[in-house]
């Protein structure tokens, strides 16, 4: 016996105009990435202007290519709670190398000479 | 007793309102975020702690990715579209969009390899250097999940006609399945191409 797959035409059509727009939006903005990264712009507004445009474009595949936008509550909560402790895994190495951030940005002679006698002391 | 081993994965289960497939692979890729997470969290290690860290663009390809990019993205609606086509009861059209879906990750795969190989001809080994080192396992990884992603997608081309005869309704959720883990690694895609090619 064979189950039918088939469901409403018009709905379906629907979600096939919006695959396409989305195919679209994601070819400008991989352009758009492309077209930032010759900009020569400062390390760390290129990585925020990249990492901006890489979400937008990540967050349209999740939406409508996963169909995450009209998904049951249940796997958003698992989403949630992933997206939590990724949070936390992505965090951690940014915390842990924070002093090192901060001083590779600060002005010479308020660098690691500033920090030595202290971190003398804890040895 | 039923002959169906594995329940509900036709029908939604009452509580959840998904089926059992639908959640497994979600579970399953939640896991995939922590597996890339942790590549991810140590770039950030790496690049943060390095007193000098190489332009991608100066050592990797850019243009070549920037193509691999868009035949990610390409194959990512192709797969929506074979997924479509079997809404639409329209088999034929199912099997030219995930034959095209692929087409797309042999092309992808293709491209990695003249990249790789470029390396390896310029002595640019995982060894070389962190920058190198962090390359090679990232991509390398990726490329592994769009070899799997091509062996589930494959049977699903070849396997069409006996489900399509006994259960369409099967055919189509575990076609979903499947584009759901061909989108994920389209996902990852995404963020690996600026931070390692662009950053």
């Amino acid at each position: 016996m064979s189950g039918s797959a088939a469901h409403d035409p018009a709905e379906i059509d629907k979600h096939v105009r919006t695959y396409v727009m989305v195919f679209a939006a994601l070819l400008v903005l991989t352009g758009v990435t492309v077209a930032v990264s010759y900009l020569h712009l400062e390390v760390h507004q290129a990585i925020a202007v990249a990492l901006v445009i890489a979400t937008f474009k990540a967050s349209l595949v999740a939406l409508f290519f996963m169909h995450l936008i009209s998904e049951r509550q249940v796997i958003l909560w698992i989403l949630a709670l992933t997206g939590a402790f990724a949070a936390v895994l992505l965090l951690l190495p940014a915390i842990t190398n924070h002093d090192h951030i901060i001083s590779a940005n600060m002005p010479a002679g308020m660098t690691s000479a500033a920090h030595a006698p202290e971190s003398a002391a804890h040895h | 007793m039923s002959a169906e081993l594995i329940p509900y994965i036709t029908e939604a289960r009452p509580d959840t309102g998904l089926t059992n497939g639908k959640i497994g692979i979600w579970c399953f890729l939640a896991s995939e975020v922590m597996l890339f997470g942790a590549f991810f969290a140590s770039y950030i290690v790496l690049r943060t702690s390095a007193v000098e860290w190489p332009h991608g663009s100066a050592i990797l390809n850019v243009p070549l990715a920037t193509v691999n990019t868009v035949v990610l993205i390409s194959s990512s609606v192709t797969m929506v579209m074979a997924w479509a086509s079997l809404m639409r009861n329209d088999i034929s059209k199912y099997r030219l969009f995930l034959g095209l879906t692929v087409f797309f990750g042999f092309c992808f795969l293709g491209i990695k390899t003249v990249e790789y190989s470029a390396k390896f001809e310029h002595g640019l080994l995982p060894s070389t250097n962190n920058f190198m080192a962090i390359y090679f396992i990232m991509t390398g990884l990726h490329g592994l999940h769009v070899i799997g992603g091509m062996i589930v997608n494959a049977y699903f081309l070849f396997a069409a006609p006996s489900y399509w005869e006994h259960d369409r309704e099967l055919l189509a959720n575990r076609v979903e399945n499947s584009g759901l883990f061909w989108h994920f690694v389209d996902l990852v895609w995404i963020f690996l191409f600026p931070i390692l090619y662009l950053l």
